[in-house]
Formats: C-alpha cells, structure tokens, sequence
C-alpha cells in the first residue's frame, strides 16, 4: 500500500504554462490584427514604415511598459511613471534650449561643446528616475504602505514639478534636436514612391533603446536570482520570504528599477518631441498598465512576460492607428477602442485560462478513479 | 545527550503575559525516528515548535542538536534551518506560479544569475531519488497538494537537513495522498532524518509513529513508544482530568426524552461535512465530541445552513422545510453561536448594543431598525441579566475581555428567544468563572424549554451538561451515549475507537 504510484511517462511535454499561454494569444491578436489592417486599408499599412513609424512614437511606452510589468509581476503598481516621464523630458528640454541655468556654468567655465547639454540632460534624466523609485520603492517596501497611494502622490508631485519648472511649452533647439532626431535607415524595408524613387524606412535611435532595454529586462526576469524573485514576491509574498527570498529587498528593486526605466523613457521621449509640456505623455501609466495587461502580465501579481508587453505596447498602438487611419479622426473613438479592445483582451484571456484550468481540474479528478487500488488491500 | 538523540529539549519554559505556554517541557528526538507530538488546542504543540525553529525566543530551557558542542539559542527560522531544523507547514509556503524546480532551489542561492539546466538537473534528481512524482518543470500549481507537499519536504531534506518537522501535513490530503506522503517519511526515516510529526489524527500517529509525545496545558505528559501506548489511553492523556472547581454544578437531572422534536434532520450533509442523521427534543441539551478535526463543528455548522448544504430532509417542529442558509435557520428559530468567535462571532467595531440586536434586527429585516429607545432596552436587559461587564452598552465590543464578548453573542442569540440554540465552543479561552455561569446558563434554559446543543473541548465539562453525547471520529458519528454510558473512560473509548 505503501508503494508510490508510478512516474509519469519520463519525458513528457509540459503542459504549456498560463505565461506562455498568455504571451502566444497577444502575438497572435497582433499578427492577425496587423494582417488585417493590410488587407483593409491597405496602403499605408503595406509599407514596413507604418511600423517603424509606430515604434518611433510608442519607443517610450515600450520602455515604460518594461519598468511597469517588472512591479505588476511584484504584485506592485506604479502610476507615477508618466508623471515621471513628462518631467524628466521637461527638464531635459530645459537643459536642452538652457533655459534652465543649471548646467550652464558648468559648460561656460570647462569649455565644453553644447552638445554636452545631451550628456547632462540623460544624467538628469536617469537621475530623475532613479530618486523617483528609490524614494517610492523604499515607502512601499520599507515602511508597507500601499503602492496605489504612494505612486498616486508621486504623480501628482511629478506632473506639479512640471509646471514650476515651467508654466510655457519649451522646445529644444534645433541644431541639437538634429543629433537627437538622427534616424537609421534600413533601404531595404523601403519602399519606392510615385516619382519612383527609393525612401528607406527610418527608425529612431529610441526605438533601439527601447529594444536593448526589452532585451536586458527579459533576461533579469528569465536568468537573475532578483528577477525570478519579483515573481516569487508576486505569487505568494508571505511564502517567498519562507522561502528565503529577501522580499523588501526585491520589491523595493522593482520599483527602482521602474523608476530608473521612467528617466530613460522621459528621455525617449524629449528625443521624440523635442518639447517640454505640463500635458507631455497624459495617461501614459494608464496605457502602460493596458500594454501590460494585453501582453499577459496579472495585475494580481506572478505571471507576466517582457516580451508580452513588447506586443502589447504594439496592439495597442495598432489599435489607435487602425482608427486614426479609418477616418475617425476625433480623439474619442481611439479612446473608445482602446477600452472595448482592452475589455475584450481581459475576457478572452479569463476565458481561456478558465478552461485551461477547467481541464486541468477535471484531469485531475479523473486520475484517481483510473489509478485507485483496492482500499486496505 | 542521549547517543543516538540528534535533538534534545530541556526544560522549555515559555511564557506569554498572562499565559503559560509552556512549562518545564522535555523532547528528545532520535535519529531516524518519527516522532508524533500530541495535544489538544492550547496544550502548548505549536508553541513548541515555534521555540525551536526561532519564530519564538525561549524563556528558559535549552536546546542541544547533534553535532553542535554545547546549548544553541535559535533566534530566526533562518538560524533554524542553519542547525538541520527545516519545517513544512499546514498550509504550503511555497509559490504556485513558479516551476517545481525554483520551488526547491530558490532563495538557497548565493549566485546571483538562475542556472536553469543545472537546476533543473538536481531537482529532477531529487525528486526521482525521493519518489515523488513531479516534474521539475511542472508550474508547481498545477500538481496536487500532496505533490506540493512532498516537493516543500524535498526541499527542506535537500538543505541537508538533520530535523524535519512536519506541522499538520495531511490536514488538506485525501486518503491516497496521506499514503504517499507516508511513504516519503518512512524513506526519509531510513536515511536517518529525524522527524516530528505534529498532527490530530489518531490513526496516522500509529501508521507512521515510533515514539509519542504528549503535552496537555503547556506541560509534558510523557513520552511513549507508539507501541506500548493504546488509542484509549493516548486520548485519556490528551484530554486528562478537567478543572476541579467547576464540579459545583448539579447534573442535568431529567435527560428530558419524551419532549417534543423541535429539529430533525435525515442523512443531512454540507461541503465541509458527511451526511448525518440528528434529532433534538425540547429542552434537551446533547452534544457533538470528538477530537479536533473529527467534523463536530462542521455538522453543527451544516444545521444552521452556514456551510453550503449539500442533501438531506430537515424537519423543523415535524414540518419539513429547507435550510439552507444561515437566515433560513433563525427564521426558524434557530440560533449559532459559532466557534471562533473573533472571526465569526463579534463584529469588532461595533458597539456591544449593535452586537445584540444584530441578530433580531436581521430577523426583522434589516430596513426596519429598532427605534434607539428600544435597542436600548434590549442591551440593557442582557447586559444586566448575563451580567456582561462593560463600561456602557455603546463600548465597542472589541474593547471587551473574551469572556464578556462570548456573553454579548450569547445575549444576541438569546434576544431572538429561540427554541434551538447550538453553541460551539462557548467556553473555550474565557476565565473558570464564565466558563462555570456559562455551563449554568445551559442547564437553566433547557428547564425552560430550549432545546441546547453543546459543543466542548472538554469532555468533563460536556459531561455535566448534556444528557445525550453524539461521538464523532474522523468525519463520522460512531456513537450516541446516554444515561449510563455518560462516564469519562466510556467516551474516551469510544472517541478513541478500536484501539483497545
């Protein structure tokens, strides 16, 4: 009676897990979605540009996404980070154009070239960042106190901090917003226009930023001791830190790490636009926190995927391009798809996990009338 | 230190304020022994075990473990395990969103990059090695909980562990598990790991045990050879002897049979308990015993409709009708005082008034509140009659000593004059002397007509009030006592079963 039941058949395939799950139905709504977009409109959408033009003005999001899907999988929020970004990219602008004095001396008395205000603007703006999630990250981890609040405050700080940095719009100066704009061109996902000539598709430099940040952010959640803790932290806080897990450490790394890929954003985003705006980047968290859903990451914490986000950042913008380039033109009807297209991402995934589970359960049930032994026997 | 001890207590003392948890308490563990450690809710078990896996520093004692010259103090878990103590709870501290294989390994790393390949290696390894049938890249949430508890024990045998203690492990697994869970024991058993065993199922204690500890009050019993010590007498020393004061109160003289049936239910069941028949007279006062976890709260429960009911026919004053949910019930006229009265009992920020008229105002209907005056007069009369000591009826109830708080919710019941009153546990943690108006209490209404169930850790004390005792033992009734069969030794038999 004592024996154990046998082993299951030695090498068989896993049953896929919900993350992976997850992730294969976002690519899939995107791909398919993309494809149709071809098919109907056409135009614009056939030619690789339209994407890189996506990517060029969603870089940022990307990068936010990252930073917010990383404190989603903690079972964390942060609602600070447009708040952040619009700062940083305000401060930077100011840097930029020296409407803020700040580095001027510095660049009149060591004789440095103005393009170094780039330099000081990404140290400002990483600096900016990083004070953002240290101070939110410590309060949340440190003394407990519920993230929504805290990152609340912080974005209300951030977008005050906006306006006394600067009730006007600022813009950068031209000549250094040239280096900043500087595109890459691909020749061969060009395409060649009426008068028959080749115009190679153009991608910002934000865009590989954006794509090295996916890069390394993948790689701590998949190979780093920190990023599999931020899962353990989200799936079972109380049984991580029995499990040796140092939990405040890690929840407060998450939100550094959010805070510090907020700066990098802002700055993805001042090389973008190349303006400062108390409205830059409005309900950019919101779009992030959408992006990270619709990639597959719970706001429960515990299951989520960079790469996921990536594609999420991507469907969502499609989205918004599929309706700008159908002629409804009015700012509501993005806002209007977005929400039934978010609601319909939620329901399908609560479907299919519902029924992947539902199987589960009944397998489960099942096992034991096939493999039960005579009682006592 | 004994030769083959690998873990020696002695003369543990902890105290709380107010509280002896523990007093003068010995335990040996020899290596490759399981060894049960016994004792009803409050006998001092988990305190033990807090003490020395460092969740608790000791007051006095120490603590000597194989290999270690001289005393160690153990002041975290992390201490613990350090020493060769790992622990495996009741509920499974390990994350369900992660792989069986992160599971076993995480957190015990220095290294700050995840060798998948090479841990997955080592838990499939393990796991084979052990018998235990999970794959290392399984989510761990999609095994079952017996398999979820055999990979917390493979991690915690992995750090090379010399004690392992298993905290009410079975508690969530059916039969078939139980059993695996048994074997991995007995394997690890035969590897010289030293096991303690905590749990309140008499007949896994004597499937797996070699030695039985037995605490009861914060003190130690004694330690027995599973073998030498029969069921019978295990129970008689869990239990023990009750208080002496309380003998004062007068038995029930008339075990009121010929009354009428107020409540009857046939092979009545609910998710949490096995279908059962029960019938209950006017002013009669029976009771449900058993041993923690033999389901005596579970069937009371499913009579008040609190569980969800599942089957079976219930006859209210011989007219069937269904309850099926707790207010079917006090329409009934039915009342609950349940068992864990901070969860389910009080509501804490409410005033001891409001925690009065509750249960009548539901009856009531909840948009139709007493009139202030009214309400008043209600708590007043309770407050006065049960004697609850509060500093005024507006007080929140929390503010109050659990004695008194177990009042105001007998008081609530009361208010609604019903004909059936169960009340689960009513005496448990409250000082002799409510204890003694409480049991008192009892015996006074049933001459008045009520129809009482009692439900009681302490068998002397059911003993006194009940003129009928319904056994319970692992989920099943196994007896109906009456009359002369109301003596300790006859209901300890029959709790304990077979064993003889």
């Amino acid at each position: 009676m004592n024996k154990l039941p046998d082993r299951s058949p030695a090498r068989r395939r896993e049953p896929v897990t919900d993350t992976q799950l997850l992730l294969s139905i976002t690519i899939c709504i995107f791909v398919g979605m993309y494809i149709m977009a071809m098919l109907i409109w056409g135009g614009g959408f056939k030619k690789p540009q339209m994407l890189f033009d996506i990517l060029n003005d969603n870089a940022y999001l990307v990068i936010i996404s990252c930073g917010l899907t990383i404190v989603m999988i903690t079972g964390s929020i942060d609602i600070s980070v447009g708040g952040v970004t619009a700062l940083v990219a305000m401060v930077g602008v100011m840097i930029l154009n020296g409407s803020n004095h700040l580095f001027d001396g510095l660049i009149a008395s060591l004789g440095l070239a103005e393009s170094w205000r780039i330099v000081f603007a990404l140290i400002m703006s990483l600096l900016i960042g990083l004070a953002f999630g240290a101070v939110q990250g410590f309060l949340i981890a440190h003394l407990e106190i519920q993230p929504f609040i805290i990152t609340l405050a912080g974005m209300f700080f951030a977008r005050g901090m906006i306006t006394i940095c600067s009730v006007d719009p600022q813009k950068a100066p031209q000549d250094l917003m040239d280096i900043l704009q500087k595109r890459i061109e691909i020749p061969w996902l060009g395409s060649v226009n009426k008068k028959g000539v080749l115009i190679p598709a153009k991608m910002e430099i934000g865009v590989v930023i954006a794509a090295v940040i996916v890069v390394l952010v993948f790689i701590l959640l998949r190979r780093r001791k920190l990023g599999r803790g931020f899962y353990a932290v989200g799936g079972n806080r109380q049984s991580a830190l029995m499990l040796g897990v140092n939990v405040r450490h890690t929840r407060f790394m998450a939100h550094l790490i959010c805070g510090l890929l907020s700066g990098i954003a802002g700055f993805v985003f001042m090389m973008h636009t190349g303006a400062g705006n108390a409205t830059n980047a409005t309900a950019a968290e919101m779009n992030a926190i959408a992006s990270s859903i619709i990639g597959g990451t719970l706001l429960t914490g515990g299951v989520g995927n960079v790469i996921g986000t990536f594609f999420g950042v991507l469907t969502l913008s499609t989205i918004k391009s599929i309706v700008t380039t159908s002629g409804l033109r009015d700012p509501w009807w993005q806002s209007i798809t977005t929400g039934a297209m978010l609601s319909f991402f939620i329901l399908l995934q609560s479907v299919v996990l519902m029924r992947k589970n539902r199987r589960r359960r009944k397998a489960k049930k099942a096992a034991p009338t096939n493999g039960d032994k005579p009682k006592d026997g | 230190m004994q030769e083959d001890a690998v873990l020696t207590m002695r003369g543990i003392c902890k105290y709380f304020p107010g509280v002896r948890a523990l007093e003068n308490v010995d335990f040996t563990l020899r290596k490759g022994t399981i060894h049960a450690l016994m004792g009803e809710n409050g006998a001092g078990k988990s305190t033990l075990i807090k003490v020395l896996t460092g969740v608790y520093p000791m007051d006095k004692g120490e603590i000597r473990i194989d290999g270690v010259e001289g005393a160690i103090s153990i002041r975290s878990p992390q201490e613990a395990q350090n020493y060769g103590i790992s622990t495996v709870y009741q509920e499974i501290t390990l994350c369900p969103n992660l792989t069986v294989a992160e599971n076993m390994f995480i957190g015990r790393s220095e290294k700050r990059n995840v060798d998948w390949k090479a841990m997955e290696k080592r838990a499939g390894e393990l796991l084979d090695n052990l018998g235990i049938p999970a794959r290392p890249k399984q989510q761990l949430g999609s095994c079952s909980l017996a398999v979820q508890q055999m990979v917390a024990i493979a991690r915690a045998v992995d750090t090379d562990c010399k004690v392992l203690i298993l905290d009410e492990p079975t508690s969530s697994l059916d039969d078939k598990e139980v059993e695996m869970l048994f074997g991995l024991m007995r394997e690890l058993k035969a590897r010289g790991v030293g096991i303690i065993f905590v749990t309140h199922f008499l007949e896994q204690v004597y499937a797996v045990s070699d030695q039985i500890t037995v605490l009861r009050n914060g003190e130690l019993v004694g330690e027995y050879a599973a073998k030498d010590l029969p069921q019978v007498k295990l129970v008689e020393k869990m239990i023990g002897k009750d208080l002496e004061g309380l003998s004062t109160i007068k038995k029930q003289t008339a075990p009121s049979g010929g009354g009428e049936i107020v409540y009857e239910a046939e092979e009545l069941s609910s998710s949490e308990s096995r279908p059962f028949d029960f019938h209950i007279a006017a002013g009669e006062v029976n009771g449900f015993t058993g041993l923690l976890g033999s389901g005596r709260s579970e069937s009371v429960r499913a009579i008040f409709g609190a569980d969800q009911v599942t089957g079976g026919k219930v006859k209210v004053k011989g007219k069937a009708t269904r309850i099926t949910k707790p207010l079917d019930a006090m329409k009934h006229g039915i009342g609950y005082l349940p068992e864990d009265r901070k969860r389910d009992g009080i509501i804490a920020d409410l005033s001891v008034r409001d925690n009065i008229i509750l249960a009548l105002q539901v009856i009531n209907g909840m948009n139709r509140p007493f009139s202030k005056a009214k309400a008043e007069a209600f708590a007043d009369e309770y407050i006065k009659a049960l004697q609850i000591k509060t500093y005024s009826s507006e007080t929140p109830i929390r503010s109050l000593s659990g004695g008194n708080q177990q009042k105001v919710i007998l008081a609530r019941w009361l208010l609604t004059h019903p004909q059936y009153l169960i009340l689960d546990e009513p005496t448990r943690g409250i000082d002799i002397g409510t204890k003694l108006e409480i049991q008192k209490l009892v015996l006074k209404l049933a001459e008045e007509g009520m129809s009482i169930t009692f439900i009681s850790s302490e068998i002397e004390e059911m003993l006194r009030t009940c003129s009928r005792l319904i056994v319970m033992r692992d989920r099943n009734i196994v007896g109906e006592l009456t009359g002369e069969e109301l003596s300790q030794e006859h209901v300890m038999r029959t709790i304990a079963g077979g064993g003889e």
